[in-house]
């Protein structure tokens, strides 16, 4: 075997993509703070700045891009193994976390209590509540695409429509206010470090590792890529799709565990509100076919993180908020354009044909 | 251009990334000849079919049709269509829920006064296509709903009736039996008449001596040479593919000893499954190889589904080893030491997108759970064995199955199955799209399992291969287990069973 060069192993792995896009939008910003006579690199600048209730913490636009990313990349690992064994998307999962949401600051208040400072059982019992909530929205959604049999757009149509209203019956159409600093602690700071940025790499790591240790990466991808043969060659192929929609729900807890503890209540109405899109983007922007099949985790990190780039470069550049969305899908559409077939096939075509005359004239 | 010549190709080549499948290859297409493309797993005769086709976009070289001045440069199929290039792939690709009449017209679809699709008129017209091509089939059904000879049928027919000069017909005959094979044949005479050229791609040598004119040879993507068929035998055949002298293909295997133990393996009583196979007894004993002989859809593959598990039978008992067992889906009977190589290599076969390593680990990873990852050194080991014991033709072990030649990924399943070291195998056409010289090795190999007291469960539309590997044969006809020949096995014994000229003898 020969070694191959770094670059070589980047194209391989199909990360180049991804992480052009992620470095188009800094250079935007580049751009921008050149023009506007900033820093250049004021994108990059990290300070320490003091606040009265955390300390010193972590201040600057890429941690703002990485601690307000971090739901949309949590959502996007699950959506991820969703895509690729099922060939559909979990549009279910932001409405999801705001059920979670709900139901971990009911735990924690107490039924029917719209405002409270001490919480009625351990924080623990709380967030684990909400978590597992997610794992039972996941089970149910798994068991409609897997067992059922029914499109993944159709099924978790039900709980995309739905979580939200069950949110709020939990809460007895309140919005939970949970004021409490231990609750708090998952959407603020641990240390100068946001709490988010912090949970958003334990829930990688988890997940990396849970690949790299079992064979459930392969699992997810052979099913995913071919059912049928799947099955003949000893994998339970419905198993496997039921398993991968629980854990998608898992992570939509989680992120709504975060959101919720940002905001230290349940606003049923806002929480998670269009981020299955951005999830759903950030698989596509990683670089996933949504046809399913072969997946690649770290296109998607590195996806969701391009997204709120996006999203915080277009607010530093002064859009205001009701026309971000325009430049952010122009943006999308950029990028999304840049990765497509007939794009690459032509960027293909111009490398061979420079290597032919480079190489050709013989 | 020469007089009566309809295609010719000159120069081309080909590179895929890490190998290069053809380099300066010329061929040439005469008016009303069947013309063989030959050459081993991997030759490139897929390579070259598809560039006539304008699927590969190839890098150098020119392609000439009659009629038409300058070089062609196809960038569709629909292009190559229109300058009369109609084709049948190796694999089938056709769209398995639309009926066969769809599947017919697919883009041709004849229209009413009123611009919309005349069903009625198509339908009709389907059937009078399969009728005269002596197919009985419903062609208002979904293809999904016929089995892969019958999907192949469909392809070919669509093909044919498509107004062509050049026709070109990858290894259709891989899953047909002998007599749906005449069928075909008669047909490539009657275009060749006509003055269509048609290019005919197979792995059985009787075929290319029974219709085809002449015969050009590819060996790892060059050029070998073209001959009248005449001037090239059998033996000079083999020897220009390979590019070397294979002994006495035809004795391989045939003085086999019977290795059958006394004790049984597999013991199946009044095993069933709905609609596809009525129930039947069956015992296969250690060290024993069983093939299961009847016509199109009589049930062969339906029977070794039944035991296996794949289709999950109905009714009736199974033991294994002795033991009584309940099998409900396929790892159930993997973890009975059993392993099954299904016929349809591209819907149940090959996990496209994965690579070669993780194709053929599949099975052993899912026999030994998720959590128990077989580690990368130990993938790379098995794999790298059974690529030289199968000599798999591929650049890398990571490279993706779905790049590697039809009797390429055939292998990999092979070795799939292999690297689990069952101790009952079900090979559903194991040899289809393979290579002389390899099927020769796998013969072997079958022969080697059963010595080793593995039981082999075999099946075939060659029944010259199954003569020379199985002891005892189980005869299916209409879904139903008739019969079971254990002496005298001789081609003409085998085929009166399977038309039911001889009377049940058990
Ligand atoms: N899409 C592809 N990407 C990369 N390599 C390819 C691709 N298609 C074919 N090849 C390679 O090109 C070579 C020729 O393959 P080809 O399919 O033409 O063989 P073949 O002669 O048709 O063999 P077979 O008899 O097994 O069908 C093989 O080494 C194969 O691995
Ligand atoms: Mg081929």
């Amino acid at each position: 075997m020969t070694k191959k060069s770094f670059w070589g192993r980047l194209t391989e792995s199909g990360l180049l993509l991804p992480i052009v896009s992620l470095l188009l939008v800094m250079a935007v910003n580049i751009v921008f703070d050149i023009v506007s006579g900033n820093n250049p690199f004021n994108f990059f600048m990290i300070t320490l700045q003091h606040t009265t209730s955390n300390g010193n913490v972590l201040y600057g636009r890429i941690i703002d891009v990485l601690n307000r990313g971090s739901e949309a990349a949590i959502l996007a690992i699950g959506m991820t193994l969703v895509v690729s064994s099922s060939a559909g998307t979990d549009i279910s999962v932001g409405s999801v976390m705001s059920l979670c949401a709900s139901f971990c600051c009911m735990l924690l208040a107490g039924y029917g209590v719209s405002s409270t400072s001490t919480l009625a059982v351990p924080l623990i019992v709380g967030v684990l509540g909400g978590i597992l909530m997610g794992a039972l929205c996941g089970t149910f959604n798994g068991t409609l695409v897997a067992y059922f049999g029914i499109q993944p757009m159709v099924a978790t149509l039900i709980l995309y429509s739905a979580a939200r209203a069950i949110g709020l019956l939990l809460c007895n159409d309140l919005i939970v206010y949970v004021r409490n600093g231990s609750f708090a602690f998952f959407g603020s700071f641990l240390g100068p470090i946001p709490t988010p940025i912090i949970i958003t790499v334990i829930c990688i790591v988890i997940m990396t590792l849970l690949l790299r240790k079992s064979a459930l990466g392969m699992y997810i991808q052979s099913v995913g890529i071919n059912p049928r043969a799947s099955r003949i060659s000893g994998l339970n192929s419905k198993r496997i799709i039921f398993i991968t929609y629980i854990i998608c729900g898992l992570f939509a807890g989680i992120a709504g565990i975060v959101a919720s503890s940002r905001i230290t209540s349940a606003d049923s109405n806002n929480i998670g509100l269009y981020l299955e899109m951005d999830a759903i983007l950030a698989v596509a922007l990683g670089g996933n076919s949504l046809g399913g099949g072969r997946f690649n985790l770290a296109g998607s990190i590195i996806g969701a993180y391009t997204i709120q780039a996006i999203t915080t470069t277009l607010y530093a550049l002064g859009v205001s908020t009701t026309q971000a969305p325009v430049f952010k899908a122009v943006i999308v559409i950029l990028i999304v354009a840049m990765q497509s077939e007939p794009v690459k096939a032509y960027m293909k075509k111009r490398r061979l044909a420079k290597a032919a005359r480079e190489g050709g004239a013989v | 251009m020469e007089e009566n010549v309809v295609l010719t190709a000159r120069g081309i080549t080909m590179t895929f990334p890490g190998v290069k499948a053809l380099e300066d290859v010329d061929f040439t297409l005469r008016r009303g000849e069947i013309h063989a493309l030959m050459g081993e797993n991997g030759a490139g005769k897929s390579t070259l079919i598809k560039c006539l086709t304008g699927i590969n976009d190839f890098e150098a070289g020119e392609i000439h049709i009659a009629g038409i001045d300058g070089p062609v440069k196809n960038h569709s199929t629909r292009d190559a269509q229109n300058v009369g290039i109609s084709t049948v792939y190796q694999e089938v690709n056709l769209c398995p829920n639309l009926s066969v009449a769809e599947n017919l017209f697919i883009g041709r679809e004849p229209m009413t006064a009123f611009h919309t699709i005349d069903r009625k008129s198509y339908n009709k017209r389907s059937q009078k296509i399969m009728d005269d091509l002596g197919i009985s089939v419903d062609v208002t059904q979904n293809l999904e709903n016929y089995s892969l000879a019958i999907q192949q049928m469909v392809a070919i027919a669509r093909a044919v009736d498509m107004d062509c000069k050049v026709l070109i017909l990858d290894e259709p005959t891989s899953s047909l039996d002998d007599e749906e094979v005449e069928k075909l044949f008669v047909l490539m005479r009657r275009l060749r008449d006509q003055g269509v050229g048609i290019i005919f791609v197979t792995h059985f040598l009787e075929q290319v001596y029974a219709v085809c004119d002449r015969i050009t040879v590819l060996r790892d993507g060059h050029f070998v040479g073209e001959y009248p068929i005449a001037e090239l035998p059998r033996v000079k055949l083999v020897a220009a593919m390979m590019g070397k002298n294979l002994d006495d293909l035809e004795e391989i295997g045939k003085e086999h000893e019977n290795t059958a133990e006394d004790k049984l393996e597999i013991s199946a009583k009044g095993l069933s499954h709905t609609g596809t196979v009525k129930p039947f007894d069956l015992d296969i004993h250690k060290g024993e190889v069983v093939g299961v002989a009847g016509l199109l859809g009589s049930g062969r593959s339906e029977l070794a589904r039944a035991i296996y598990g794949a289709d999950k039978a109905n009714t009736g008992s199974l033991e294994v080893d002795g033991k009584s067992v309940k099998i409900n889906q396929p790892i159930d009977a993997m973890n009975l030491g059993m392993g099954m190589l299904p016929d349809d290599r591209k819907a149940e076969g090959i996990i496209q997108d994965l690579s070669v390593r993780e194709n053929m680990i599949l099975a052993l990873q899912a026999k030994q759970g998720m959590f128990k990852p077989l580690s990368r050194a130990k993938q790379e080991e098995l794999v790298d064995e059974y690529i030289k014991v199968l000599q798999v033709k591929t650049a890398s072990k990571e490279t993706l199955v779905k790049q590697l030649s039809g009797g390429n990924q055939q292998k990999v399943i092979l070795g799939r199955w292999l690297i689990t070291q069952p101790d009952f195998l079900i090979l559903d056409e194991p040899t289809r799209g393979i290579d002389v010289g390899t099927k020769a090795e796998i013969q072997k190999l079958i022969l080697k399992l059963a010595g080793e007291g593995k039981s082999i469960l075999f099946i075939s539309s060659e029944i010259s291969e199954m003569l020379r590997t199985c002891s005892r044969m189980a005869i299916m006809r209409d879904g139903e287990k008739v019969n079971e020949l254990d002496h005298d096995l001789t081609q003409e014994s085998v085929m009166k069973a399977i038309a039911g000229g001889e009377q049940n003898n058990d």
